[in-house]
């Protein structure tokens, strides 16, 4: 049974990611960001269903459970789409969008292939352990790519500081739910009393922190990345 | 094996991606000059600001009217402040080098607190000021 606090960080949550594509719209943005917009309003149904398939059904149903990790997995898919638009605005100038094209087809067939070649050694358990497990494999799969996006930005000097928030924003979401599956894996006790609130507030963090940067981040801000590596400001 | 190398790396990654991220919003106030008037105000005239003012200086700036843009910042980095000030401690017996990084990095978060302090005194004379001239 899902409690007052659970219910609140959907809202806000749902909320966000609505606020996000609004704002998009009404800065005739949408289509610059076309795939983060497409990622938003996906959650936003995502977690719209999960409130109704809670009511309906309860937290323990197979219903629930098979609608979120399947739409978990889609939303990776989604989420990688975003991943590849960011690198393309990074490399943007090196007219390289072909070659970032064709890396991350390779990578996402590359991740369906280790998700295949795990779901085929798990047969006869494709639930509990396995799930987590998987999740933690794609999660990771984003936290390298971003990571790799980030030293980009570095390496590159690069100076939106939209460009840059939305990164940052997105590396901490991965890392913080890889880390958590991992954790889960880990230490299976924690996670009724601790972990099980992680997801949720990083599933929260997400278009907040999205929504921040398209409200207050100028598109001409800029910022000297050298500036966030410094020993001491 | 694998679930505790995802683990090591991605609180590894956490944690810079995370410093990163709040640098980024502190960024905006670094480059501002204080005025006079908040050196004075803060009692920061004579001697360089302090990782501990930050705490003194967010009082001060509720004191003053909202301009209802900062909030968001604000409360990132008192949220970031207290990480750093917990850290500090848990690290000052064992670490020192980390407990003199929070140290400095608390030092960024008092000026972003004083530069915050600064627009809304700016902002309540600019208020006060409206008013007079609707008086009149």
């Amino acid at each position: 049974m899902l409690g007052p606090l659970d219910y609140a960080l959907l809202l806000i949550g749902f909320l966000a990611e609505i606020y996000v594509v609004v704002c998009l719209l009404v800065r005739r943005q949408f289509v610059r960001y076309i795939p983060l917009n497409v990622y938003m309003l996906c959650s936003a149904f995502v977690t719209f269903g999960l409130f109704f398939l809670v009511r309906r059904y309860g937290i323990s149903s197979s219903t629930y459970v098979y609608f979120y990790y399947y739409s978990d997995s889609l939303l990776m898919i989604l989420m990688f789409w975003v991943i590849i638009k960011l690198y393309q605005q990074v490399f943007d100038e090196m007219k390289v969008s072909k070659q970032i094209r064709g890396a991350a087809f390779i990578l996402i067939a590359a991740t369906a292939l280790f998700s295949y070649g795990v779901v085929h050694q798990n047969r006869s358990n494709l639930t509990g352990h396995f799930v987590v497990e998987l999740g933690q494999n794609l999660y990771f799969v984003g936290v390298v790519l971003t990571y790799l996006l980030w030293g980009s930005i570095l390496k590159l000097r690069e100076t939106r500081t939209r460009l840059i928030q939305l990164v940052l924003a997105l590396g901490i979401y991965f890392s913080a739910t890889a880390g958590t599956y991992a954790l889960r894996n880990l230490f299976p006790a924690l996670q009724p009393s601790l972990l099980k609130w992680v997801p949720p507030l990083f599933g929260m963090w997400l278009p907040l922190a999205w929504a921040y940067t398209f409200t207050r981040i100028p598109e001409d801000a800029r910022l000297a990345t050298a500036r966030l590596m410094e020993k001491h400001q | 094996m694998i679930a505790a190398f995802v683990c090591v790396m991605s609180i590894a990654a956490f944690l810079e991606l995370l410093v990163s991220y709040c640098r980024s919003i502190l960024a905006s106030s670094s480059k501002v000059e204080l005025s006079a008037r908040v050196r004075e105000v803060a009692g920061i005239a004579s001697h360089p600001l302090a990782a501990d003012d930050f705490a003194r200086l967010l009082q001060l700036v509720r004191l003053c009217p909202e301009r209802g843009d900062d909030q968001t910042e604000i409360r990132a980095v008192g949220t970031y402040y207290g990480l750093l000030r917990v850290l500090g401690r848990a690290a000052r017996p064992l670490i020192p080098g980390i407990a003199t990084w929070t140290e400095q990095e608390r030092q960024s978060c008092s000026y972003f607190a004083a530069v915050a302090l600064d627009r809304r005194i700016s902002y309540s004379r600019d208020l006060f000021t409206q008013q007079v001239a609707d008086r009149l």
